[in-house]
């Protein structure tokens, strides 16, 4: 089968000089690699096509929730940490492309054990960011009860004041922070609070939902990523048993598989970058 | 012209100036691409193959759209009259009312024109059209063995199959198969209690459509894949026949625009089954307020016409490019201005991504972000224009052939003129306040997009045809057939813009309770015989097709046109590889006819004693 599918073999003696004349490869790469450029490129629009319909809600929407006020909670039970997760995430995956590339450096001297044991590692990293990613969800979900059509985090427009139980008036907040509608035995409990700046200042309010589009968008675009980075995870694991099993080493192409699914992993971690901008950083 | 007995034999030439790629080292005992059946047939991976496998497909889902199309013209043309005669084929679909007549039921009408769009617009005219040429013609004629991956080109058409299935088994569920417009605009799509279609028709149409998308990518990344990097010795970009020029700008737009609607199907997904609100907001329906808020049905238009505009031109650009080949072929003339025409091509295609609003004038979007795609679109005249000049230049002084092949690409730059001009009509915002949405658009569209591709797409099969099966179409048949369809596409069509200069709007099932359009019920009435009568000339074609393949006249020379292009040079019956031996080398560009005394000198011809300027 394998060797079928290349159909025109090596021309080793063209003899017209410029390499766009035929009988060579322009772009001085495989066939099978320009397929897997033209694949992320495709691919590439079809996040682009997310990102901005991501951009046209929330540029729709009054108000977005902050996001140095939704990711702050740390594994173990920590809060106030801002960012810091998504950070330990984010480093996760560059540094497993940085194995990648090790992986595909060993690939081209030729060395058997060193591809399998970068590609391991990167593995390694994607599975890392994978479970960090699963953490995340599980925490917004059950904890902060962020789900595909609610979403309780908001932002206040004006400086204000929390109104206790009893009346009494507790902790000030500035405008512009972040808050959770709490849930208190299965119900949502928001808190009342008076305005204190601006023009509806002294009116009492009710904390109320931030927009709904947050949370959808959240969970569709990284669940797309984190597909990609899942079956980015079996490529790379199928791969590095066909790197054990030994049969590039046959190959007259040798380890350029492993080129290829280094490509597709540097795309997934660049998608990532676009990602972590638009839900964590603006 | 009597100098052409000069020309060296293509064996000769094949076998002392090709070059041996030792593709045929491999399998002296048999080739595992055709060892029976099922290799050969079915799952073959040799892109002849494929191509005819795509066009069949391509023609049984152009027999079913058309079909639709007349059953909804009946409607259209004789609201009064009893369809009771049809029951037994569309069953409940029929409703019989106290008096004994059967009336089309609404759900079903709206149910046949979204059905008709989607067939024709992406089964058809995108599978069918670009999907059998780009596979048949770029190994041919860039002179490969096959294209760059064949398994992935075998998946490509697989997919198509798998898609073609699930909108197949979308016309036969209880609730009837989606009826939303074939651009399915969310909230109609998004929410399945909106209408009878809109439940598990719906869901089998994005299901469908999604695998179709697959099928684009797998088989374009392919087609660009092989034009760059397996083209023969000497074929150089500028010598590649437009025909290969046009299928390759052809994917590279399918690349970039059927991802964007990919995003807008997964979130339009999101929408029906997991409760999201991206396209939905404040929706009072079936006496309840849905609690969706936030989303933008204008955001899914955006998204589905940055795929939806491009995609005309993936429908005509390869109708182009096999027009092109033709005219040039058959009048014995250079095709004229042959770089403006790579350019024009290449334009097109850019521009295409700049003009997708220009759908959404009426939508409720932005007046002023109108004044953009106004002047893109109106720009896409430009290119267009050139290449109509230089068809009809070429035309100019040739000896011309007026066989079934000719005349069809005839017809198709007489289509693409009167449908384009149209076309500048629609492009001003301010114009389509009046004709948005009306029969004016659907004559401009089916005229521009519909008529003509579909006439570039009988060009290229009675052109190409000897080299598919090794036999000749009938000619009389085919002269019957081109006549009967260009008539008959004018006759349907053009009364078509009166009605929407008048205001008729598209998508309505009947006019009784209008006054205004009462006086257009004879016109409507000739527009339904007319579409009957061209809808049954094409079974003349399909008769002359299927009957051809088996008792069509024989092909006797490999070269029965006396074309330039590299797949007149394989065996009449090119196997797996397409030639026996070497693989050609080229030496000029395809469109050397008449030139220095020789009616034509082939690609493959090295440069001849004396020749005037080489390409």
């Amino acid at each position: 089968m394998t060797e079928h599918t290349t159909v025109v073999e090596e021309h080793p003696e063209v003899d017209y000089g410029q390499a766009w004349q035929g009988g060579d490869k322009p772009l001085k790469a495989s066939y099978g690699k320009l397929m897997m450029w033209y694949f992320l490129l495709s691919d590439a629009f079809t996040f682009s096509g997310f990102l901005i319909a991501y951009s046209a809600l929330r540029f729709n929407s009054s108000t977005w929730p902050e996001a140095d006020f939704v990711f702050s909670t740390f594994p173990g039970g920590f809060h106030h940490m801002p960012l810091i997760f998504v950070t330990v995430m984010t480093f996760i995956l560059i540094l497993s492309s940085v194995t990648m590339v090790r992986a595909v450096q060993e690939g081209q001297r030729e060395n058997q054990k060193g591809v399998a044991f970068w590609m391991g590692l990167t593995i390694l990293g994607g599975l890392s960011f994978l479970g960090c990613q699963a953490w995340e969800w599980t925490n917004l979900i059950t904890k902060e009860h962020v789900s595909l059509y609610t979403n309780p985090f908001g932002k206040y427009e004006a400086d204000g004041v929390y109104i206790n139980e009893d009346g009494s008036e507790g902790e000030t907040f500035r405008a512009g922070s972040g808050y959770l509608v709490h849930k208190h035995d299965g119900h949502w409990a928001p808190k009342k609070y008076k305005v204190t700046s601006g023009p509806e200042a002294g009116t009492i309010k009710t904390q109320v939902f931030g927009p709904r589009a947050f949370g959808a968008l959240f969970f569709v675009i990284t669940g797309f990523h984190g597909f990609h980075v899942f079956s980015g995870v079996l490529f790379l694991l199928i791969i590095m048993l066909n790197v054990i099993s030994g049969i590039y080493k046959k190959r007259k192409n040798g380890y350029e598989m492993v080129e290829k699914i280094g490509l597709y992993w540097h795309f997934v971690d660049l998608v990532w970058v676009y990602v972590f901008l638009v839900f964590y950083l603006l | 012209m009597e100098n052409n007995s000069l020309l060296i034999d293509d064996e000769k030439l094949l076998k002392e100036n090709g070059y041996d790629d030792h593709f045929h080292d491999h399998h002296h005992d048999e080739d595992p691409y055709q060892s029976n059946f099922f290799s050969k047939y079915v799952f073959s991976m040799d892109h002849k193959m494929i191509a005819k496998q795509f066009l069949i497909t391509g023609m049984f889902w152009a027999v079913i759209g058309a079909a639709m199309s007349v059953i909804f013209r009946l409607q259209l043309g004789f609201p009064e009259d009893s369809m009771t005669w049809i029951k037994p084929l569309l069953g409940k679909w029929i409703v019989i009312d106290s008096a004994g007549v059967g009336h089309l039921a609404t759900e079903f009408y709206y149910a046949l024109v979204t059905m008709h769009g989607t067939i024709i617009v992406f089964f058809v005219l995108t599978a069918g059209l670009s999907g059998t040429f780009s596979n048949l013609l770029i190994p041919l004629q860039i002179g490969a063995r096959d294209m760059a991956s064949p398994l992935l080109n075998m998946l490509s058409y697989w997919f198509f199959f798998l898609a073609s299935v699930i909108m197949f088994l979308s016309l036969f569920v209880s609730t009837g198969p989606f009826a939303g417009g074939w651009v399915a605009y969310p909230p109609l799509s998004a929410l399945p209690q909106a209408s009878s279609g809109s439940g598990m028709g719906m869901t089998l149409w994005l299901i469908s459509l999604t695998f179709f998308v697959v099928s684009v990518l797998l088989g374009g990344i392919n087609y660009i894949t092989t034009v760059l990097n397996l083209r023969t010795k000497g074929m150089s970009m500028w010598r590649l026949p437009l025909t290969i020029w046009s299928f390759f700008i052809t994917a590279i737009i399918g690349l970039l625009s059927f991802p964007v609607l990919v995003s807008g199907f997964l979130l339009l997904m999101a929408d029906r089954s997991l409760g999201t609100s991206f396209y939905l907001s404040e929706i009072f329906i079936n006496g309840h307020a849905l609690d969706n808020v936030g989303g933008s049905p204008i955001l899914y238009q955006h998204l589905f016409w940055f795929l939806g505009h491009p995609e005309v031109y993936i429908i005509i650009l390869p109708a182009m490019g096999i027009a092109s080949e033709v005219l040039s072929t058959h009048s014995r003339k250079p095709i004229f201005g042959y770089k403006a025409m790579v350019i024009s091509i290449a334009s097109i295609a850019f521009l295409s991504f700049l003009v997708w609003a220009h759908h959404m004038f009426m939508s409720g979007m932005n007046p002023f972000i109108s004044n953009f795609f106004v002047i893109f679109t109106l720009i896409i005249a430009v290119p267009s224009a050139v290449k109509v000049f230089n068809w009809i230049s070429t035309l100019y002084g040739g000896s011309i052939r007026l066989n079934t092949a000719m005349l069809f690409a005839i017809g198709f730059v007489s289509m693409f003129i009167s449908g384009g001009l149209t076309g500048i009509y629609l492009g001003n915002s301010a114009l389509d306040i009046q004709m948005h949405d009306t029969y004016f658009v659907v004559a401009h569209f089916h005229i521009v997009m519909g008529v003509a591709a579909f006439f570039g797409m009988f060009a290229g099969i009675y052109h190409w045809f000897p080299k598919m099966y090794g036999r000749f179409m009938n000619e009389t048949l085919g002269k019957l057939h081109f006549w009967g369809t260009m008539i008959g596409a004018y006759l349907i069509f053009w009364p078509m813009h009166y009605l929407g200069l008048a205001g008729v709007p598209r998508r309505y099932y009947s006019f009784d309770v209008f006054d205004t359009f009462s006086q257009f019920s004879d016109l409507n009435k000739f527009i339904t015989v007319a579409a009957i009568i061209t809808f049954f000339l094409q079974i003349v074609f399909i008769a002359n097709f299927f009957h051809s393949i088996f008792f069509g006249k024989k092909v006797k020379e490999k070269n029965p046109w006396k074309s330039n292009t590299l797949e007149w040079t394989t065996p009449i019956h090119a196997g797996h590889g397409n030639w026996p031996g070497n693989i050609p080398t080229v030496h000029r560009w395809p469109y050397d006819y008449s030139k220095d005394g020789f009616d034509f000198i082939p690609q493959i011809q090295p440069p001849l004693a004396g020749e005037t300027e080489n390409h």
